[in-house]
């Protein structure tokens, strides 16, 4: 009784500890995370290879290669290739263009607002190899981990993700 | 075994070859740019000059927008000391259309830059200093006839609310060089708009 007690306690304290989230018209959720909460994603070892990409409305070759990401997501879906869109949109944007975006889009993929003040505190975290430039992915499984500052075509994402899932 | 690791080693590659340009420490070219005031300007044009701020900017960038305010207060706080900003447009027009000469000249006048804003017309400066986003900072100091690279990174600690700032990272390292001390921290990261390119 007491250990239900203390799971519900801990599921209630980590679905409360977002500090919102918002629903976009195709039903997507978008959370709303501090580093902290989100740098779990990062590092979760399951059988599934991770694909993190981080984007904004405003950079136009993050927008021109979220199409590649949705249909990585949606080819290699039941291979267990999971790919989630992190937005480094101002968070007082989130209504006027992340949510909009999201919705004309019709993005399946899982939609993150990472809200964090100082990007010199984070960045080194998600890679040393990383100055900043967006769009910028991180690709992981539980034995490999690969950093790209740089802009992806399907078939580029599809050939590394073959050799992931092989 | 032995395919995963030559596979590694091309990513590995692949994912080194962004990482040139210059480091602290290395020594920076100089330039001879066109200015929104129609001249063409160079460091070597500021004997006086005990360093430069050299900003890698543009017009459309949002990060940059939200910098612009504080790159004419770090102007008019530290020209004045020998530490002049001088901003420099790396982006391909053709690519981005918002980030044209002509456009420059609209932008520095609408904010009144009282620094140079000039354009890396032919995208040929940006690479040798390693600038890969904007807004991205190299603080030079000048060590003899040499530009030495003293910084290289953000602005300061709060890129989207000016209000919020704690630590001024390329102020403290201009008042570092000033002091005869080394900046610490020498590099930061911040967010930026990648410099627009033609794609191969």
């Amino acid at each position: 009784m007491r250990q239900t007690f203390r799971n519900l306690i801990l599921i209630s304290v980590f679905f409360f500890s977002f500090q919102s989230v918002i629903h976009a018209r195709n039903g997507q959720v978008i959370k709303v995370l501090s580093f902290d909460e989100f740098e779990p994603m990062l590092y979760l070892e399951t059988d599934s290879v991770y694909v993190v990409n981080f984007w904004a409305t405003w950079c136009a070759p993050c927008v021109r290669e979220i199409p590649a990401f949705e249909k990585l997501n949606e080819v290699y879906e039941s291979k267990k290739v999971k790919v989630l869109l992190v937005s480094l949109d101002f968070p007082n944007q989130l209504e006027s263009r992340v949510i909009p975006f999201v919705s004309d889009m019709n993005v399946q993929s899982e939609v993150i607002l990472l809200d964090e003040r100082n990007p010199n505190r984070w960045i080194p975290l998600v890679s040393e190899e990383w100055t900043g430039a967006i769009p910028a992915t991180v690709i992981y499984s539980k034995d490999f981990r690969g950093f790209y500052q740089r802009e992806f075509h399907f078939e580029e994402l599809e050939a590394l993700i073959q050799q992931l899932i092989n | 075994m032995k395919r995963v690791s030559i596979f590694l080693s091309i990513l590995f590659l692949a994912a080194a070859s962004f990482a040139q340009g210059y480091k602290v420490g290395d020594v920076a070219t100089d330039f001879r740019l066109l200015n929104v005031d129609g001249k063409y300007i160079s460091m070597a044009d500021y004997p006086d000059a005990k360093g430069f701020v050299v900003i890698f900017s543009c017009n459309h960038c949002p990060f940059v927008v939200a910098y612009e305010d504080r790159m004419i207060e770090l102007h008019n706080e530290f020209a004045p000391k020998g530490f002049p900003v001088i901003a420099i447009n790396p982006n391909d027009p053709e690519v981005q259309p918002q980030d044209s000469y002509e456009l420059m000249q609209v932008r520095a006048k609408e904010k009144g830059f009282p620094f140079a804003y000039v354009f890396d017309d032919g995208q040929k400066i940006y690479p040798k200093y390693g600038a890969t986003h904007t807004p991205h900072v190299y603080l030079l100091e000048r060590v003899g006839t040499d530009l030495k690279v003293a910084y290289i990174g953000g602005i300061d600690d709060s890129p989207r609310d000016a209000s919020q700032v704690s630590e001024r990272y390329l102020a403290n390292a201009i008042h570092a060089l000033m002091a005869g001390k080394t900046p610490e921290p020498s590099v930061t990261r911040a967010i930026g708009c990648t410099i627009k390119v033609k794609s191969e």
